[in-house]
Parts: C-alpha cells; structure tokens; sequence
C-alpha cells in the first residue's frame, strides 16, 4: 500500500495500575484504516475494543494510560501530543459516535446549539453560518422540517433520531476519521440497518475512514470492509470481511462465527463457545483462548502466538503456523 | 466489566492453592475493604482514635481519676482551677475542674461515656424503624407504600434537629418534674425518630430493585413467604448501604446530642455530657476559664472527625461510584 | 404547567394540615392550657368559666377547625410565658431572624459553590485537598462550637466584634433591620459565619459530587469527542447540569439554616425565632410552641414550591412533562 493510511495503529498497548499489578487491557494492537474503508472490530465486552477507540481519540481516564506503541493519523503521531494540541484534532479530524444516543447529547441544551457550538469550534464561522450548516447536517442525517427541529431538545426526539443527531454532531467538521463505537447496540432492531446504511452512505460520500466497534457479526458483515477479531486485549484475527466470516483461520472466530444465524437455513446448529473470556487478571499462559479451543495443543499452553500471515488475513494461531506440522487436526 | 466476574475456571496459582481453605478472617484482610483502609493513614488514625475514645468512655468508671457523679466528693474550694501544667493549677486535677470543682478530665470520660451510649442508641433505633418501614414499603407497595413515603416526606421537610427539639420538648412537658433519669431515653429516642428517614428511602429503594430480581421471584416461585424472602434475601442486600448511612449518622447523633444537651433541653447538668459541660463553660469564657470549653469541646470535635472519616472511606471504600 | 402548579400547590396544602393537625395536638394535648394559664388560687369555678369561653369543652373537631381558621388569620393565642399575643412576639422576633438566615446562606452559596466546582474540576489539585479538608472539618464542627471559638478569638481575646445581640436597629414600618448601621452589620458577622459555616461545608461537597457524577456522563464525554476546550466543557456542559439538583438540595438547606439559627441565636443570644422557640421549649410555652412550628413548616413548604418552579424553568424535560417521582 502506497497510500498513507487514515489511521495507523502500531503495537498499541494500554495499562491500568491497580493494587493487584499492572492490567494489560490491550496488547501489542496494530492496524490500518485506509481512507474511506470501514474496519469493524469486534470482540466480547472486555476485550479492548472500547479501549483501543478510547486511546485513539485521545480520552482515555486514569489510571488508565497508553503504555507502548503509536498511533498515526494521516502519518502524523498523536498518541503523544499535549492536551491542548490534542483538543483540535478531536471532533474536527477524529469524530466519534457513542453507543447510547439517549445519553451522548447534553439534555439541557438544544441539539442545535449543541451543533452550533461544535462547528463554531473547529470552523472560522459566525453564527449565523453554523446555524444554516447545522441545518444543512442535520437534513442530510434525514431528520424532516431540521429548520423547525434544530430548536427542539434531545428529550423531544426518539432514540433513532437522536442517533442521527449524534451522528450529524460526529461529521459536523468533515472529519478523516469516525470511531463509532456501538452505535446501534442500543437501538431497536428496525432502526439499527437505518442508522448503519446512514453512516455507510455519509462516509463513502465523504470518503471518511470509519472504526466500527460493535460485538454484532451481522452489522460488521453489512458494513465494513475489513474486519478485526479482539480477544482479551490482543487482536486474535484481521482480515478482509468476506474471508473472515466464510473461512475463518482463528478457533475463536470461527466460534464466534457460529453462533450467528445465517439466511440460507442450511440446518446447522448454532454453536456457543464453551466457557467465557478470561479475566485481564486471570490471562492464561500461551495463548489467551487455550483453555476454551477445542483445536489446543502443547505449544497454545506454553508459547504465545503472534500474528501470522495465511491467505489474506493475519490470524495469531498456532493452527496456521507453517512449521506447525505437528498439529492435530 | 461485569462479564468478567464470572470467569474462567480460573487457573489456580499454586499462592491461591496452598491457602485454599482460607477462614473468615483471612478472607477480610485481603479485601478490598482492609486494603483501601490501610491505604489510608489518615483512615487509619481516624479508626485508632475512635477505638481509644470508645474504650476510654467504656472504661470511664474504672480509669477516671475522679467520679463526678459522686457529689460528696466535690468541693468548691477546688472550683475553677485552671489545668495542671498552667500557674495555678493542682495536679490532682490535671484539664483543670469547673464551676463546681468537678474534674474536666473524669466529667469528659464520663459525658464521652453517655454521648456515645445515647448516639449509638439512637442510630440503631433510627435503622430499626428505618429499614423495616423501608422493606415494607418497598415489598408490599400499594397503599402502604404510598402511606409510609408521605409521612416520610412531611418529615423529610424537617430538619432533624428540629423534630428532636420538638420530640423533646413535648416529652419534657408531658413528664414535667417526673422525669427522674428518663432524659436520658427521651434523647435516644427524640434523635432516633428525627434519623429514620434515610434509612426508609434506601431501603425501599434497593428492595424495589432487588424484588425484580430473578432470584427473588424465583424464591417465590418455590413457594417462600414474603416475610421469609424479606429477611432471607433483601434484607443482606441492604446492608452495606444501611452501614455506611449509619456510619455518617452516628457523626451526625453525637452532634445532635451535644447540641440538645447545650441548649439546655439534654441531660440535666447534674450528668455528664459533652454538650453540657460546653454550655457551662461558656458562662465563663469571659472571665478567662476557657480550659472549660476547650477540652471537652476537642474532645467533641476529635470524636466526630474521626467518626466522619471513617463514614467517609466506608462510603468510597464499598461504593466506588460515588467517590 | 399549570396543572403541575396546582398538584404542588395540593400537596403543599396537605403538608401543611398535617402539621397543623400536629401543632393542634401539641396545643390542645399537651399540658393543660388552663394550668398553664391560671395561678394556683384560681377556684374551680372560674377554670370552669375559662374552659368555657376559650371553647376548649366543644368537640374536638370544632377546636381544630377553629384552630386552623385562628392560624389561617395569623392569630395563634397568648404565650403562656409573657402573657402577650404570640403573634406580636413573632412579629418583633422575625426580621433578626430573617437577616441572619438570608446572610448565612448568602455566604454558604457564593463560598460553597465554587469550591464545589473548582474540587470537582480539579480532583486532585493540593487547594482541593485543602478546600475538601477543611470542608470536613468544616461538617465535623457543631455549630454551637463554632460559635464559641468564633467568639472567644473575636470578642474574648481579639475585642473586635461583638459577641451577643444585633447591635442597633433601626425601625422601618414594622420591620427592624440592622443592615444600615455599622454597630448592627459588624453583629451580623459572626452569627452569619457560624450559621453558615456549616451549610456551605454541605454546598461544597454537593456541588463537587455532583459535579463529578456529571463529568463521567456520556454527554461530557461526548462534548470532549467533539473537541469542545475544557472551559466549555467544564463550564458550559458541566456546570449547568449540575446545578439542577444542587438547587433542590439548597432550597431545603434554607429550611435547615432557620431550624440551624436556633443553635446561632442561643450562642449569641440574637433576638430572633429560634432563642424564643428554644425559651418556649425549656419553658412548655405551648402556644408558642406550635406557633413556631407551623411558622416554620410554612416557610419550608414555601421555600419547597419556589424551587419546584425554579426546577421546572431550568430543565426542559421536566418543563414539558412535569416533574416525575
């Protein structure tokens, strides 16, 4: 790849010191985001993908800190600028979309002063200006007669809508970048494809780099174009979006795999992975997913897997290591 | 994270196998309780502070150099004597005595002795009506519910030094000259009743969301009566919320009696207390006797402060949201 | 709206007959009035007649109908202590009231909410730590203590300010007011600092947990994604929110400072309600004694309903839907 990616993480690696010892909550993470591709992440609750977006942006609470690694936004490194040199790159290249809109938007504020502020913030305008662009967003995020409802508080809209304003706040200064972390987890069904052809649509038209956090398989199949698997802090597999869910490398995605419905009804039951994800204080020696594979042998017990090449992904299992002839089947 | 509560069969590091069966007490030295409080020095202090002057007041009869109950052992040649250390002191008396010639030291163990007694009463008078008011309300709701909340509403808008000078006050008139020692029940009791309300309301609170829990109707569905589900199952739940409020209500119960006592509407001034003995001495902090208030009014505020730090650090300690 | 209005303006009104009923009780119950009223030698006869003329032989319904009509007229009988209609009593003994209540939380509110702010800011700054432990010592204090050691360093030992009394008044219509002299304003310092000492301990600490609870909020997060400075967020997003339920805790502290101003009066012997309530108690002044108990309740109920509105015209949601729970 020529082309300077959007985003660019590289070894990534998130601590939070607690009495018992060092946490690591996310280990050794490194991905690219070229622009105007989705990357989906996905992953239990747990499992560092909140985390990682979190870094990203630049608001991650103490203790928690960033402790290795870089991230790179259009080959520029912000993972270690100030506070103050941070502060614009937020919301103006780096939007970010939060999973429940009933609790992102101020409830004591008018969505469109809300709007109006963000622009103001990041774009030389005057009110009158941002109020018309507040307008305009707002229409384009499809919410009827935006002129009468830019006045109207968060509380007056339904959670779909108030997503779509959500959303609008995120593009307000055409960033390079969203993170939309969960964003319709918390919606109903019926709104959920709404909102995601929304952020699909207003992203290609903008050519805007997009970081899909969600645990739903289904929405990651409709949207992103890549799609990386995160297992306790550690990414377990990454790979174009088509050859990850048809023919996953990793046990773990495969299991996860199997456990959404598919369409064509072929009869297969859905499959659960037995146990659940260890604890960040409770990490198992080797590699993180040993004790629930069913594929385990000698090697996941003792020695860690990186991530390895096969096909057109990178999957961090002994299963596709090329010396690894040893391996049962 | 609530997910990873649940774990894994978790490995088993070979530490954790050796002390495998680990008693009650082992247990609570490596909680998050004892850990958050040794952390603390400040906690620390606050806890050995409050555990000396508890044992000081409990012990007031056999450590107190003098007995101020004993009036045949007063005189008033030894009225007003200014502390030992200080030109004119005597050092039998060593806090100085007051307008009676009775000791501070002894009167200030023995006032600590009662103020606790009555504090201590009334708190657990106030959780008593508190948390059954609360559990009924909550588990029974309807009419009972709306009853019990109303009333507690009425008495919310009063302050609750308020209601224990009104509860006083009515007592005082109703056994007027008849009381013969009863002052004593009347403070537990007119404090305890002022404090019942923010027990009331957490519990109900907390019982309202502990009903809908699955095991609680899953209690009921094999057949458990309420009051058995009450007690059995809500009850331990609320605890720790009921401990912390009794905590910062027991600062709260020694600050009201002091101050009953001080207006003058507490323990008659021929018993020890705290309050009391403040208020005596203010009389003659014009003239220069300022050791009358001085040391049981450090004595009043080292005991809160502690008791306060304590309720604080419980509350951060088992509620980590609300720090 | 309106119909918000009317059901707090219902439920004020119950609130105010139960503790009407309750100061009847105490009136009626409590202690004999006639005792109370009459010197040793009165005969039996003449208690009689007494009974008799103050309706007190009618059904007890009727008493309390009566009760409540005198109350709603502003009479509430004789104190049995000075002999004088207590109505006078308290019309001469508000306004010192008034004033130091009014003073006290003046400098709780204007003290205690940016201290609040700023240590809820910043958490973990040296001068929060300061504002956070002087505040519980602040709590750990008894107001009759704080009073005393105001007055011994002050008045005792300082002799820079008085130590009892309003210093002098001046009497506009029926109000005394010692705002306007310099005897009477240097009066008001230390009562003030002690009623409000303690409030403004309470101020703070309210303000810097909600304010905390609030900077976790998604939406303070969400303003921080979109690049708003620490100003906006802070102050803009923050400060409004946290502020809503701060009013409602204030307004009832209010009602806390006059009950509190019973402690301020007897430490400083200020001419007010609270030292006359306190005689009343110390001397079963039963009219007195309900007189100032429904006084009191009226002023808190007020005080209630003016916040609900308060509430209701800051916060949108509540604006259009009235109040919940």
């Amino acid at each position: 790849m020529t082309e300077t990616p959007t985003l660019s993480v590289r070894n990534l690696r998130i601590e939070f010191p607690t009495r018992r010892g060092t946490l690591v909550a996310v280990d050794d993470v490194s991905f690219d985001i070229a622009p105007g591709e989705v990357l989906g992440i996905v992953g239990e609750s747990g499992a560092g993908k909140s985390l990682t977006g979190t870094a990203i942006i630049g608001l991650l609470e103490p203790p928690g800190r960033i402790a290795g690694g870089e991230i790179r936004l259009n080959g520029q490194r912000i993972d270690n600028l100030a506070r103050e040199a941070m502060r614009p790159i937020r919301g103006k290249r780096i939007g970010m979309v939060f999973q429940d809109p009933l609790t992102s938007l101020n409830p004591l504020y008018r969505i469109g002063d809300q709007i109006i502020e963000t622009i103001r913030t990041h774009l030389p305008m005057s009110e009158r200006e941002a109020r018309a662009r507040a307008i305009d967003l707002l229409t384009e995020v499809g919410i009827q007669g935006a002129e009468r409802r830019i006045d109207s508080y968060p509380h007056e809209f339904s959670g779909g809508m108030r997503q779509r304003v959500v959303l609008a706040l995120a593009l307000c200064a055409e960033p390079d970048l969203i993170i939309a972390d969960e964003p319709t987890t918390a919606l109903d069904v019926s709104i959920q494809a709404q909102i995601i052809q929304l952020l699909k649509r207003l992203c290609r038209e903008r050519g805007t780099a997009v970081m899909l956090i969600t645990h739903d398989m289904g929405v990651i199949a409709e949207t992103a174009n890549r799609v990386a698997v995160m297992y306790a802090g550690r990414i377990a597999e990454i790979g174009p979006v088509r050859e990850v869910i048809k023919s996953a490398h990793h046990p773990y995605t495969r299991g996860l795999m199997g456990s959404i419905p598919s369409l064509e009804g072929t009869g297969d039951r859905l499959t659960q992975i037995p146990g659940s994800m260890p604890r960040l204080t409770a990490i198992p020696k080797g590699c993180a997913f040993n004790p629930r594979c069913p594929h385990a042998f000698d090697r996941c017990r003792t020695e860690r897997p990186d991530l390895m090449p096969v096909d057109h992904s990178l999957a961090a299992c002994w299963l596709v290591a090329p010396q690894t002839a040893e391996a049962p089947q | 994270m609530s997910t990873e509560e649940q774990g894994l069969p978790v490995l088993k590091t070979p530490s954790a196998a050796r002390a495998a069966p680990r008693g009650l007490v082992t247990r609570f030295f490596d909680s998050d309780l004892w850990y958050s409080f040794r952390s603390s020095r400040l906690v620390v202090l606050a806890g050995i502070v409050t555990l000396l002057m508890v044992g000081a007041a409990l012990l007031a009869p056999v450590i107190a150099p003098h007995d101020p109950y004993d009036l045949r052992a007063l005189n008033l040649m030894d009225s007003d004597l200014p502390p030992a250390w200080v030109k004119g002191g005597d050092p039998r008396f060593l806090l100085g005595t007051d307008d009676q010639g009775r000791d501070i030291l002894s009167t200030i163990l023995y006032g600590t002795r009662s103020s606790i007694a009555i504090s201590v009463l009334a708190v657990l008078l106030a959780i008593g009506i508190g948390v059954s008011l609360g559990l009924v309300a909550g588990y029974f709701g309807g009419i009972v519910d709306t009853i019990i909340m109303r009333i507690a509403d009425v008495k919310l808008t009063f302050p609750a030094i308020l209601v224990a000078l009104l509860i006083n006050g009515i007592a005082q008139t109703l056994f007027r000259g008849r009381l013969g020692g009863a002052e004593f029940w009347i403070l537990v009791l007119s404090i305890g009743l002022s404090f019942w309300v923010q027990y009331a309301r957490t519990v109900r609170g907390m019982t309202l969301v502990e009903k809908s829990k699955e095991y609680v109707q899953a209690a009921r569905l094999i057949g458990m009566s309420r009051t058995a589900i009450m007690f059995k199952h809500v009850l331990p739940n609320v605890l720790s919320p009921v401990l912390v409020i009794g905590t910062i209500n027991l600062a709260l119960a020694i600050i009201t009696e002091a101050t009953l006592s001080f207006l003058g509407v507490g323990l008659p001034p021929t018993e020890p207390s705290l309050g009391t003995m403040i208020q005596i001495g203010n009389k003659y902090l014009f003239s220069g006797s300022w050791w009358m208030v001085a040391f049981p009014g450090i004595t009043l505020a080292v005991l809160v402060l502690a008791v306060n730090l304590l309720g604080d650090w419980l509350r951060d300690a088992l509620n980590p949201k609300l720090r | 709206m309106l119909a918000f209005t009317i059901r707090r303006l219902f439920e004020a009104a119950i609130v105010m007959l139960t503790v009407a009923l309750l100061a009847f009780v105490l009136f009626r119950f409590v202690g004999d009035p006639i005792n109370q009223m009459v010197g040793q030698d009165t005969s039996i006869a003449e208690r009689e007649e007494l009974r008799e003329r103050l309706g007190l032989n009618d059904p007890v319904l009727v008493q309390f109908g009566r009760f409540i009509w005198n109350a709603a007229r502003y009479d509430f009988g004789i104190s049995y202590q000075v002999k004088r209609p207590v109505t006078s009593l308290i019309a001469e003994r508000f306004p010192a009231t008034f004033e130091l209540a009014i003073t006290a939380a003046l400098f709780a509110i204007l003290l205690g909410i940016p201290m609040g702010v700023y240590t809820g800011i910043h958490r973990d700054s040296w001068l929060s730590k300061l504002f956070l432990s002087v505040s519980l010592v602040g709590i750990s204090l008894p107001t009759f203590l704080i009073g005393i050691l105001l007055i011994y360093v002050f008045a005792v030992q300082l002799g820079v300010l008085p130590s009892f009394g309003r210093g002098e008044v001046v009497r506009i219509g029926g109000w005394t007011t010692g705002l306007l002299t310099a005897s009477g304003l240097k009066a008001l310092i230390l009562p003030a600092i002690t009623l409000g000492l303690f409030q403004m301990t309470l101020v703070t600490r309210l303000v810097r947990s909600q304010m905390l609870e609030v900077l976790r909020t998604d939406y303070i997060k969400f303003a921080r994604a979109r690049g708003l400075s620490d100003r906006a967020v802070n102050f803009g997003h923050a400060l409004k929110n946290t502020l809503i339920p701060v009013i409602t805790i204030i307004g009832l502290q209010l009602g806390a400072i006059i009950a509190f101003a019973i402690i301020t009066e007897t430490v400083f012997q200020w001419p007010g309600m609270g030292l006359m309530f306190i005689q009343a108690v110390q001397n079963a002044d039963i009219p007195v004694m309900s007189a100032y108990l429904l006084l009191v309740a009226f002023l808190f109920v007020l005080i209630n309903l003016i916040v609900d509105l308060l509430y209701v015209w800051i916060d949108p949601r509540v604006r259009i839907y009235g109040r919940e729970a």
